[in-house]
């Protein structure tokens, strides 16, 4: 961690990365990656393909259980959580970090509705006890069933799909879907929301929509941002703080001012000739 | 004429039609040669071969000209003759030529339904009376659609058919008691009480690979912990049906916790060979585990159930069902009450059912159906809700194990054995996954129709005096099987209902929802 604290992520981090690293075998594919994500930013991470974006992703959010590392989860409200010991939904029930996927993972039969439905079952779980208290009508389900839907619509609202509610996951444009995914994140009421490539596929229209969702989801709820993605015009117009990763290494972290103009950064994105590489390999 | 109106010459379609059929006889050539084409006989020389060139000739032909005449009137044409019959059951307007076709028919069937009369040409008359039927039907629901468009026909299906399983066996039983009608009542009350049986095994599996998508191919296990709960606890302590019912069903529970556990981490093909193997484990037990289950003997003398504590016995003593109301001992009013008691637990089955998949249980179920990963990336435990479908599965099945003891007043191994899961399974595929009342249309017409084919007297009649069809039975099931399979691949009834909705919610069509792997 730097030395005098003026960055916003490491005077208020939600999440702190040590040292992690994640072995596939005999391949190294995140090797001793550290950094922290702001509790108030919009944090990017990126690099080429194959840097190992996605496995940090799934270390962070329990899909892998990462070989080494400490990932810190700082709630506010309460003591902090180690993710590296939670298991995958547990990171969603206890420590509530959302995320959504690169291949969109929508329940495709069921209405939009019922998608956002699903996404707050603990709450109603715990509402009709658990469920089968309801069957005979104990418990407070009616009541929470109701705040339930009132998320659902909120969030149906934020991000334009109201309409299409009572419509069939399955049958919404590629667009619609993204933007129902990460709905269905924010009805889990996240702390951290983690957004795996959210403006793949999407076209240039789509894609100021979601930054301005994005922002206003940095902005209006209580929830920091960490997202995956290649698209540059997404990454530098909306990020606060932007992570680049490049064959599992850290290779630079800083604002997205700072990223732009960091030569191993340019490197990894550009290549270099032999020259200036064997100048890099020689700077600090 | 028909031929003359489309793009291609008439020639060139003449042509390919008749390289289509010619192929397909062919085929069925190689098929039927050694099928149908050769017999082996005993003679005295020993098994002989008997060739059979006409028969063979007849059926290749029957493929060849019937492989013909679809390529020219129903395949190869902009007006296929399947058409205006298909439109019986629209809301489509009739063309004229529709109509011509349609009436060509009626005309056709009439005729043979007089044949069927005047010379007792059963066959001639029974398909008929079935053209006959077929355009009568689709007429009357024409007619009906158009002059009430708004009812809601399914509700009034459904609430038809409820009636009608509340009603009548009180019916069928007061007019038999009336009129003498000489009803064969024991026989439809032992029917239906199967089918209702099947119908609540149907509903009950419908949990498991339906709603939750978890292939089971061994289910009948518990059905048999239920019967064997009952049998064993009515044996050695003593206890009634009504005190053995929640213990039944919840020892079936236990056990579909006990099988959900080790089968946690597998999906599909995988998922089904586990729960097979289990099913088998259970029975196999009961075979020779003979200290406690009788092994092959079975268990006999399970006592039937009472109503509220008045048994159904023939000594008018006051303490019974008869002696009690004052009525006249009938064998009959045991078999009533047991009907209506599988009636009562099949519909719990159903509002419970229904009811869990409006609750978060039933959600999280459909969900991990959808997409297990995404479901454990929303903070629900996946372990927790497999095990609860397979519980909730399990016991249903339990509940139906512990009525049929019940009803036989025995049980062996035997009543266990893999092809009754394979039956339910096939219910459920059949009924349309996760549809309850396509899987009750399933069960009526599987274990129903299956019945039908028992009664030998009027196919005879049909089909000539050594016609045996139990031995086409199977065959027949199959066929039925892969007829329902193309036209409808996602059972009678596809589309799922959403169990919430904003506005009016409308049936997702089913190509979206997710099947059980």
């Amino acid at each position: 961690m730097g030395g005098a604290n003026t960055k916003s992520w490491d005077r208020d981090p939600i999440l702190t990365v040590e040292h992690l690293s994640m072995h596939f075998g005999g391949i190294t594919a995140v090797d001793d990656v550290s950094f922290a994500v702001g509790r108030k930013d919009i944090t990017a991470l990126i690099g080429p393909n194959g840097a190992g974006k996605t496995t940090v992703f799934n270390c962070i959010t329990g899909f892998y259980k990462p070989t080494e590392g400490m990932l810190t989860l700082d709630a506010k409200d309460g003591p902090p959580h180690f993710l590296e010991r939670l298991t995958d939904y547990e990171i969603n029930a206890d420590a509530r970090v959302a995320r959504t996927f690169q291949n969109i993972r929508l329940f495709p039969g069921m209405t939009v509705l019922e998608n956002l439905m699903v996404a707050q079952h603990n709450g109603l779980s715990r509402a009709s006890g658990f469920s089968f208290g309801a069957i005979f009508g104990l418990g407070r389900f009616g009541l929470a069933e109701k705040e339930a839907i009132d998320l659902a619509r909120y969030w149906l609202g934020q991000v334009g799909l109201l309409p299409r509610a009572d419509e069939a996951a399955g049958s919404l444009p590629y667009g619609d879907q993204r933007r129902l995914e990460i709905a269905r994140a924010m009805c889990t009421r996240p702390r951290l929301l983690c957004l795996d490539e959210p403006a793949a596929g999407l076209n240039a229209k789509e894609s100021d929509a979601l930054n301005a969702l994005l922002q206003a989801i940095r902005d209006k709820e209580d929830t920091a941002v960490f997202l995956i993605e290649h698209d540059m015009s997404v990454v530098m117009r909306i990020s606060d703080h932007v992570i680049v990763l490049d064959y599992g290494k850290k290779i630079a972290d800083g604002t997205p001012g700072e990223v732009r103009i960091d030569p191993h950064v340019i490197a990894a994105y550009l290549g270099v000739s032999d020259e200036d590489g064997a100048a890099l390999e020689a700077r600090p | 004429m028909r031929l003359a109106d489309s793009g291609k010459t008439l020639g060139k379609k003449l042509s390919s039609a008749l390289g289509d059929s010619l192929l397909a006889a062919i085929v069925a050539f190689a098929l039927f040669s050694l099928v149908l084409g050769l017999r082996t006989v005993d003679s005295a020389t020993g098994l002989t071969l008997e060739p059979r060139p006409a028969l063979l000739a007849t059926v290749v032909a029957i493929v060849f000209v019937g492989r013909l005449a679809l390529n020219l009137f129903v395949w190869q044409t902009d007006y296929p003759l399947t058409r205006p019959f298909a439109k019986l059951f629209t809301s489509e307007p009739f063309e004229t030529r529709d109509a011509v076709t349609l009436a060509l028919a009626f005309v056709l069937g009439a005729l043979g339904v007089a044949a069927g009369f005047l010379f007792t040409e059963t066959l001639y008359g029974l398909i008929g009376a079935l053209v006959l039927a077929f355009i009568g039907i689709g007429l009357l629901r024409r007619a009906t659609v158009r002059t009430f468009p708004n009812l809601p026909y399914t509700q009034v299906f459904v609430a038809g058919g409820i009636l009608f399983a509340l009603f009548f066996p009180i019916v069928s039983y007061a007019l038999e008691s009336t009129f003498n009608l000489g009803l064969p009542l024991r026989y439809w009350f032992d029917l239906s009480i199967l089918i209702l049986t099947y119908v609540m095994l149907g509903w009950g599996l419908n949990i498991v690979v339906g709603l939750a998508g978890l292939l089971d191919l061994g289910y009948v296990a518990f059905y048999a912990v239920g019967a064997y709960t009952f049998a064993l606890l009515a044996t050695h302590f003593g206890l009634g049906f009504w005190i053995c019912l929640p213990i039944a069903g919840a020892a079936a529970a236990l056990w579909g916790i006990v099988l959900g556990f080790p089968v946690l981490r597998l999906r599909g093909d995988y998922l089904a060979i586990v729960t097979l193997a289990f099913g088998e484990i259970v029975r196999i037990i009961l075979l020779n585990w003979t200290e406690v289950t009788g092994g092959p003997n079975g268990i006999a003398g399970i006592p039937k159930p009472t109503f509220f504590g008045l048994p159904f016995s023939p000594f008018a003593e006051g303490t019974t069902f008869s002696g009690f109301f004052g009525i006249h001992y009938d064998g009959l009013h045991a078999l009533i009450f047991l009907y209506y008691v599988i009636l009562v637990l099949a519909l719990m089955t159903n509002l419970v059912t229904l009811r869990l998949r409006r609750l978060p249980v039933g959600r999280a179920w459909e969900a991990m159906r959808e997409d297990e990963i995404a479901c454990r990336s929303l903070g629900i435990n996946t372990t927790v809700t497999k095990l609860s479908a397979f519980a909730t599965g399990a016991m249903f099945g339990g509940l139906a194990g512990c009525f049929f003891a019940t009803r036989q007043g025995f049980v062996s191994p035997e009543s266990f054995t893999f092809i009754e899961s394979a039956i339910i399974l096939a219910i459920v595929v059949l009924g349309g996954m996760g549809s309850q009342l396509g899987v009750a249309i399933a069960a009526i017409v599987m274990v129903g129709g299956f019945e039908a084919l028992r009664h030998t007297a009027g196919l005879q009649a049909i089909f000539g005096e050594e016609f045996d069809p139990a031995l086409y039975r199977m065959l027949l099931f199959g066929l039925a099987m892969v007829a329902i399979m193309i036209w409808r691949p996602r059972g009678i009834v596809s589309s799922r209902a959403p169990t919430i909705s904003l506005g009016d919610a409308s049936a997702i069509s089913g190509d979206l929802v997710r099947q059980g792997r």
